[in-house]
C-alpha cells in the first residue's frame, strides 16, 4: 500500500510538464515545433486527412499510431456530409485544447475534477463565404465557450481554472489571434 | 570592488559595503539619480508612498508621509542619500566595457579603468523601452513614442493616440493624454490591475503590513513568473484615486485587445481581451482576499460590506484598427523595458539577454545584480527594497572576499 503525495489524479503528470517547462527555458532551440497534417480531396467538398509525424525536441517525432479525419458540409449545402465541417473541426480543437488545459491547470492547482463538459458555439453569417455580401467576414462573428465543471472547487476557484486555460491554449490563441499564413502550389 | 550605477540600488550598495569597509567606488554615467532626472515623464510620481521612501540609514521626513513623490522629489531624496555616503562616486563615468580577468574583474569606462575582484551590476532594468518587431510594419505618417521619450502632450500631433501596452506606463500616459481631449485607444495584454487604496489604506500599506512585499524569490511558487509580472495599473496622485480600465472607459479611452499584427496598415487586435480582464479581476480578488485574511488574524474589525471592485468591462469592440485612415497619429510605445547589457562580456547572460542570477548572486564568482524585479523579494525593485538586498548581497559579497565560504542565497 502506498501514500500518495497529492490524492488529486486528473490524469495529468504534472510533475514532467514542470520538468519539461525548466529543461526547455534552458534549451529553448528544442522547444522548436512543427506540426503537419495532409488533407486530400475525395470528391465534391469532402477530403481526408490525417496527421502522423511532427518535428520537435530537435528531431522528427511520431504519433503512436496514424489519425484521421474526414471532412465534408451538410446536405443543406447540398454536399453529401461525409463529416464535420472544417469550422466545426476548429471548434472541436477549440474546446480540446481547452478542456487539456483545465484538466492541467486543476491537477497542477490540487483540484480534483469529476467531470467537465465544454459546449460551444461559433457563430456566423454566411453571406460572407457565399460571396453575398463583401462586407461579412467568411469567419466566426464570435464564438462561445460554456463548461460544466463538477470538481471540488469553489465557483472563484473553476472561474479562475477555466481562465488560466485560456491563457495557457494555443488554439484559444491562434483563433483570437492573427496568424501569417503562406500557401503555394505545385 | 566596483558598483556601476548611482541610483538607489547602487548606492544603498555603497553604504552596505562602507558599513563593512570594504573599499569600492561607484561608477555613474551621468549624475546621481541619472534615470530619474532623464528617462521619466514630467507628471510622473512614484508609485509608493512617501513613508515608504526608505534606504539605509535615511528616509521621507516630510509632512505628508501618505503622498507621493514627484520626480524633482525623488532626485532630491536620492542626492540627500548619496550626501550621507562615504565612498566615492565617479559621475559623468559611463562603463563601456566589464570582462573577466584573472581574479576578478576589468571595468573600462570612458574615463579610465578599473580592476577589481567583485561587481555589482546596478545599472537598472529599464535602460531600453521594448518595441515590438510589428513596429516595422506601421504604414508611414504615424509618429512613435516609448515612454522613455514622452514628457507631456506637448510633444504629441493633434491627432488620435494608440497606446500599446496596459501597465502602470500605459494607463497612466493614456489617462494624460486623453485629459488633453485627444481620442485614445489602448491596446490591452497581460495586465495587474490593483485599487489605490483599500479598507482606508493604501494597497502598499497592506502589501507591506501583511508581509507580500518581503516574500523572497526562494518562497514563491514559480519565480520566473513572478519577475514577468507587469506592473501593476497604479498611479501615485494627490488624491489618491484609482487608476483602471474603467476609469479609462469612463473616460473616453477606447480599450482593444493585445496587438497582433499590422497587417496592410491595419493594426490588429487579439480577440482575448475578455479573458485578460477576467484574468486581472480574479487576481485583484485574490490579492484582497489574501489581505482580508491576514487582517482578520491580525485582529482588525471585520469590514461591514466587503470592498470589491464591478468587473472590468469589456463590450465587443472591434478587432481592427485602420491606421492609414488619419485617425491614429501617434503610437506609444508601453510595451515595457529592458536593461542593456551590452558592455557586459561576461559570460552571466542567458538567450534573452538577462542576468542570470539567485537572488542577485549570478553563475559568475564576485558578479552581483541588484535593483531588478523580484530579485530577492517582492519590493526589490521599489527604493524601500534596495536596502535589505543590498544588506543580503554585501553580506555574501563580503564572504566571497574573504575568501570563505558564502552563506546560501
Amino acid at each position: 500500500m502506498t501514500v500518495t503525495d497529492s490524492p488529486v489524479d486528473n490524469g495529468v503528470n504534472v510533475a514532467a510538464l514542470l520538468e519539461a517547462r525548466e529543461a526547455l527555458g534552458q534549451a529553448p532551440e528544442a522547444a522548436q515545433f512543427e506540426w503537419r497534417a495532409e488533407c486530400e480531396w475525395v470528391n465534391g467538398t469532402h477530403s481526408h486527412s490525417s496527421v502522423e509525424g511532427y518535428f520537435g525536441l530537435g528531431a522528427e517525432q511520431s504519433h503512436k499510431t496514424r489519425f484521421e479525419y474526414d471532412a465534408d458540409h451538410p446536405e443543406l449545402f447540398a454536399s453529401e456530409d461525409n463529416g464535420a465541417t472544417p469550422i466545426e473541426l476548429v471548434l472541436v480543437g477549440l474546446a480540446s485544447c481547452l478542456t487539456a488545459g483545465v484538466a492541467s491547470v486543476a491537477q497542477h492547482r490540487g483540484i480534483q475534477l469529476r467531470s467537465v463538459k465544454a459546449t460551444l458555439k461559433g457563430k456566423m453569417d454566411v453571406q460572407g463565404v457565399l460571396g453575398v455580401d463583401p462586407e461579412v467576414r467568411n469567419g466566426f462573428s464570435g464564438v462561445g465557450v460554456h463548461f460544466d465543471i463538477d470538481a471540488d472547487a469553489t465557483p472563484a476557484e473553476l472561474e479562475a481554472l477555466v481562465a488560466q486555460s485560456q491563457k495557457r491554449s494555443a488554439v484559444f490563441d491562434i483563433v483570437a489571434n492573427p496568424t501569417n499564413i503562406a500557401v503555394d502550389v505545385n | 570592488m566596483v558598483v556601476i550605477g548611482g541610483g538607489q540600488s547602487g548606492l544603498a550598495t555603497s553604504r552596505c559595503l562602507s558599513d563593512r569597509s570594504i573599499d569600492h567606488v561607484v561608477l555613474e554615467r551621468g549624475t546621481v539619480a541619472h534615470s530619474w532626472k532623464t528617462e521619466r515623464w514630467d507628471s510622473l510620481r512614484l508609485l509608493t508612498p512617501n513613508w515608504m521612501s526608505r534606504l539605509p540609514g535615511y528616509g521621507y521626513v516630510g509632512d505628508d508621509p501618505d503622498g507621493f513623490m514627484d520626480m524633482p522629489e525623488v532626485i532630491a531624496f536620492i542626492e540627500g542619500f548619496a550626501e550621507t555616503l562615504s565612498a566615492p562616486v565617479f559621475t559623468g563615468t559611463t562603463v563601456t566595457s566589464v570582462s573577466a580577468v584573472d581574479d576578478g574583474y576589468a571595468v573600462v569606462t570612458d574615463a579610465g579603468g578599473w580592476i577589481c575582484r567583485a561587481v555589482v551590476l546596478a545599472s537598472g532594468a529599464c535602460n531600453v523601452a521594448s518595441v515590438p518587431a510589428l513596429a516595422e510594419a506601421l504604414p508611414s505618417g504615424i509618429h512613435t513614442l516609448t515612454p522613455l521619450e514622452y514628457r507631456n502632450v506637448e510633444q504629441l500631433d493633434d491627432g488620435g493616440v494608440l497606446v500599446v501596452g496596459a501597465s502602470a506606463t500605459g494607463l497612466q500616459l493614456a489617462d494624460e493624454i486623453r485629459r488633453s481631449g485627444r481620442e485614445v485607444t489602448v491596446s490591452v495584454g497581460n495586465h495587474v490591475r490593483m485599487p489605490r487604496t483599500y479598507r482606508d489604506k493604501d494597497i502598499q500599506w497592506w502589501m507591506d503590513a501583511s508581509g507580500l512585499l518581503d516574500e523572497r524569490h526562494d518562497e514563491v511558487d514559480d519565480v520566473t513568473r513572478a519577475r514577468n509580472v507587469p506592473s501593476p495599473q497604479l498611479i501615485g496622485s494627490p488624491d489618491h484615486r484609482m487608476l483602471d480600465l474603467n476609469a479609462l472607459t469612463a473616460a473616453g479611452v477606447e480599450i482593444r485587445g493585445r496587438l497582433g499584427t499590422v497587417r496592410d496598415g491595419t493594426a490588429m487586435f487579439s480577440g482575448g481581451l475578455r479573458n485578460q480582464c477576467n484574468l486581472a479581476d480574479l487576481k485583484m480578488n485574490r490579492l484582497l482576499d489574501t489581505i482580508d485574511d491576514w487582517a482578520r488574524e491580525a485582529g482588525f474589525a471585520e469590514p461591514v460590506v466587503p470592498e470589491r471592485h464591478a468587473p472590468t468591462r469589456v463590450d465587443d469592440v472591434p478587432m481592427t484598427l485602420d491606421l492609414t485612415d488619419g485617425s491614429i497619429r501617434t503610437i506609444v510605445w508601453a510595451t515595457g523595458f529592458r536593461p542593456d547589457y551590452s558592455w557586459l562580456h561576461v559570460d552571466v547572460l542567458d538567450h534573452k539577454g538577462r542576468v542570470r542570477h539567485t537572488g542577485g548572486i549570478t553563475t559568475a564568482p564576485g558578479m552581483y545584480l541588484i535593483g531588478t524585479t523580484f530579485l530577492r523579494r517582492r519590493k526589490s525593485s521599489f527604493i524601500a527594497g534596495a536596502g535589505d538586498d543590498a544588506a543580503e548581497l554585501t553580506d555574501h559579497l563580503s564572504h566571497f572576499l574573504a575568501g570563505g565560504l558564502a552563506p546560501t542565497p
